[in-house]
């Protein structure tokens, strides 16, 4: 078997100290392969962003270790990890987090600018992001002129421009209507099956859910249930 | 990120909130336009004075007068035949000096040269038969150089008489302008020792504008002044022609401040008392320096009360852009750069506030000049607001560390927020 992508093993999670201590994680196993797409699902509060953003290296586990690509994460400094978040993820949110100022270009580019890349390149990895959208024609507009369903595509052109491994989403479609959020779905979806790019989605869509090769159920910080598609 | 963006941003991110960084940028303004102000005012007037040193001559001479033997009493002076009128407070005198003493203070060691001062008493000076006009001659110091509008300075070894007249003589002694007068002779009438008066005849080789120390006075060389001098005491005896007010001491000046204070006690354990220019022109600079100090203490109190607006407007920066900066650590920006950001935002408000705040200080420096220059006009080569590059460079570059100072506490609490946090839904 290939080694996975992503592997947890025996995760925890503790918010707070004392008798004010919450343990959102309580133990978790989940290994992710290459090219997977995983659907994360439970009850509000029992997990899940928790989950996701330990495993997007935003925070650190109480216990427990996450090994990608054969590193075992906590050994990473903190250098390391901003490097290895800004290479090799993509971000989704259900907030769409643009700077409504700021031009879509500029939204979009912001990962390379990040990243160190010069001006020029930036504009032209952008407007080739936004053509795969179907948004180049808007590269020019200030944020906050897009619709909802746009500004989703500029977040999802933003995930992508870093030609990431890994895009994370959180409730992705939360905030989209039913015809826009499919939209953004397929394109998700469109970017797994294509460029082989992992999908991690935290969602309380079903049918979100059902479109993933794997959908892991959380209860009270543990997993519940696996499934997997009956392919 | 790389440096050139990390700036680019912040400077982008300095004018997100127009009207909030506006008002920010008018506190510094204020602050560094008082400052700026303040400074050029100090230096203006200082400048006049380091200018006026050099027109009345160099650092290499002091005066000397002979010291007042016994301490001012309350009551009547007693009578002392060797008193003598100065040029100070009509009836103040001094004690004269002799030719002895001129040969005492030769004798003195550092003392390079003695002359003793010879003033001249001209009764008018007068073009071609034209009117009379009366005319003071001023003292002339070696190295003495003055503003001319015409003309050059006198030569000191010419074999010749010279003088520089002043400007204003010029029209009523009929010498055309001021480059016509350069060349032409006019005769020096003085009174001798016997009531008689005698006339001779100069040659003008510059017109002077007016100064402070020469205020109205002609300016004659070595030949004319010992001329006019042997004129006026022809006839008198010898103990008044030998009776000195006071007289110019050349030293070394390489020695330094130190030295120059030794030659002072020196001349004054023989009963001298020795002033250089710096000791007469150095208590005025003082209180212009003293003041200015204060007038800068207010200033810098108004640049202080910028800063904390600075600090206001940054913690409103951070707050608002919560989100945006967990956002942009999620994607990898580090907590270093994120720092910058804001900092450098905090430095850009000052370096705005304070080049503005410069530039109008410049601005009104100009127009208080124009104005001060009709209301000041018996101080000619006065600029009352002058500025100086490394005192502008000063203050911008003062108030841009006060920014960044400023900048610090808002710009720790945002690279310190945590992404994740930042990033929860409210
Ligand atoms: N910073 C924190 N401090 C204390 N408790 C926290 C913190 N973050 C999360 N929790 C708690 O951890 C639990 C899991 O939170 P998490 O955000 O992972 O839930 P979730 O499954 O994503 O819920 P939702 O579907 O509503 O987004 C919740 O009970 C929450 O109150
Ligand atoms: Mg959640």
């Amino acid at each position: 078997m290939v080694s996975p992508l992503l592997s947890v093993s025996n995760l925890h999670k503790t918010y707070g100290s004392g008798p004010s201590a919450f343990e959102a994680l309580k133990g978790l196993d989940l290994d992710i392969a290459e090219g997977e797409s995983i659907a994360i699902i439970g009850k509000s509060g029992s997990g899940k962003s928790t989950l996701m953003h330990l495993l997007a290296l935003l925070d650190r586990p109480t216990f427990g270790s996450i090994v990608l690509d054969g590193t075992d994460t906590s050994r990473l400094s903190a250098k390391q990890l901003n490097q290895t978040r800004n290479s090799a993820f993509g971000f989704v949110f259900q907030q769409f987090f643009l700077n409504a100022q700021a031009s879509v270009l500029d939204n979009v580019t912001l990962p390379l600018k990040i990243a160190g890349v010069g001006r020029r390149e930036r504009t032209a990895q952008g407007i080739a992001a936004l053509a795969q959208l179907e948004l180049d024609d808007k590269a020019g507009n200030r944020a906050n002129d897009l619709s909802g369903g746009q500004k989703q595509r500029v977040v999802i052109a933003r995930a992508l421009i870093n030609q990431p491994r890994v895009i994370f989403a959180d409730e992705p479609t939360g905030n989209l209507d039913t015809a826009t959020g499919t939209v953004v779905e397929d394109i998700l979806f469109d970017l797994n099956r294509r460029r082989g790019i992992n999908l991690v989605v935290v969602t309380h869509d079903e049918e979100l859910a059902s479109r993933c090769d794997r959908r892991i159920y959380i209860r009270d910080g543990l997993i519940a249930a696996r499934e997997a598609v009956a392919a | 990120m790389k440096g050139v963006d990390v700036l680019a941003t912040a400077f982008r991110n300095a004018f997100r909130s127009r009207l909030r960084t506006s008002l920010t940028v008018l506190a510094i303004f204020i602050g560094a336009f008082t400052l700026s102000l303040t400074n050029g005012l100090g230096t203006g007037i200082n400048q006049y004075i380091d200018d006026t040193v050099a027109s009345v001559g160099v650092d290499d001479v002091m005066t000397v007068t002979k010291a007042s033997e016994e301490e001012p009493t309350e009551g009547p002076a007693e009578y002392d035949p060797n008193q003598i009128a100065t040029d100070g407070a009509p009836g103040a005198t001094a004690t004269a000096l002799t030719d002895d003493d001129i040969d005492t203070i030769a004798d003195i060691d550092g003392v390079e040269s003695v002359e003793p001062s010879k003033s001249v008493l001209v009764d008018y000076v007068r073009h071609d038969d034209g009117t009379r006009y009366q005319l003071s001659v001023a003292e002339l110091v070696p190295g003495m150089r003055m503003e001319l509008v015409a003309g050059e300075q006198v030569d000191l070894d010419a074999t010749d008489p010279e003088l520089v007249l002043p400007e204003s003589y010029v029209e009523p002694l009929d010498l055309g302008s001021a480059a016509d007068a350069v060349g032409q002779t006019v005769a020096l009438a003085v009174t001798d020792a016997t009531g008689e008066q005698v006339t001779t005849e100069a040659t003008v080789v510059g017109v002077a504008e007016p100064g402070v120390i020469t205020m109205g006075g002609a300016v004659p060389n070595d030949v004319l002044a010992e001329e006019l001098y042997d004129l006026q005491t022809t006839g008198a005896p010898e103990a008044e022609t030998t009776r000195y007010a006071e007289a110019s001491v050349s030293f070394d000046t390489t020695g330094g401040a130190a030295q120059t204070e030794a030659l002072q006690d020196r001349l004054a354990d023989a009963g001298f008392t020795g002033s250089t220019l710096e000791d007469q022109l150095g208590t005025i600079t003082a209180v212009i320096d003293g003041i200015v100090l204060v007038l800068n203490g207010f200033a810098v109190i108004a640049l202080v009360a910028a800063g904390i607006g600075i600090v206001n407007t940054l913690f409103m920066a951070v707050q608002e852009r919560t989100r945006e900066v967990g956002l942009m650590k999620a994607m990898g920006l580090s907590s270093g750069r994120v720092f910058s950001l804001f900092s450098i935002e905090a430095v850009v408000i000052g370096l705005v506030g304070s080049a503005l705040g410069v530039l109008g200080a410049v601005g009104a420096g100009q127009l208080v000049n124009s104005v001060s220059g009709d209301l000041l006009a018996d101080l000619p080569g006065l600029t009352l607001i002058a500025f100086d590059p490394v005192s502008i460079a000063t203050v911008v570059l003062g108030v841009m560390a006060i920014a960044l100072l400023a900048g610090t506490l808002p710009a720790l609490r945002a690279a310190r927020q945590d992404p994740i946090s930042s990033l929860r839904y409210e």
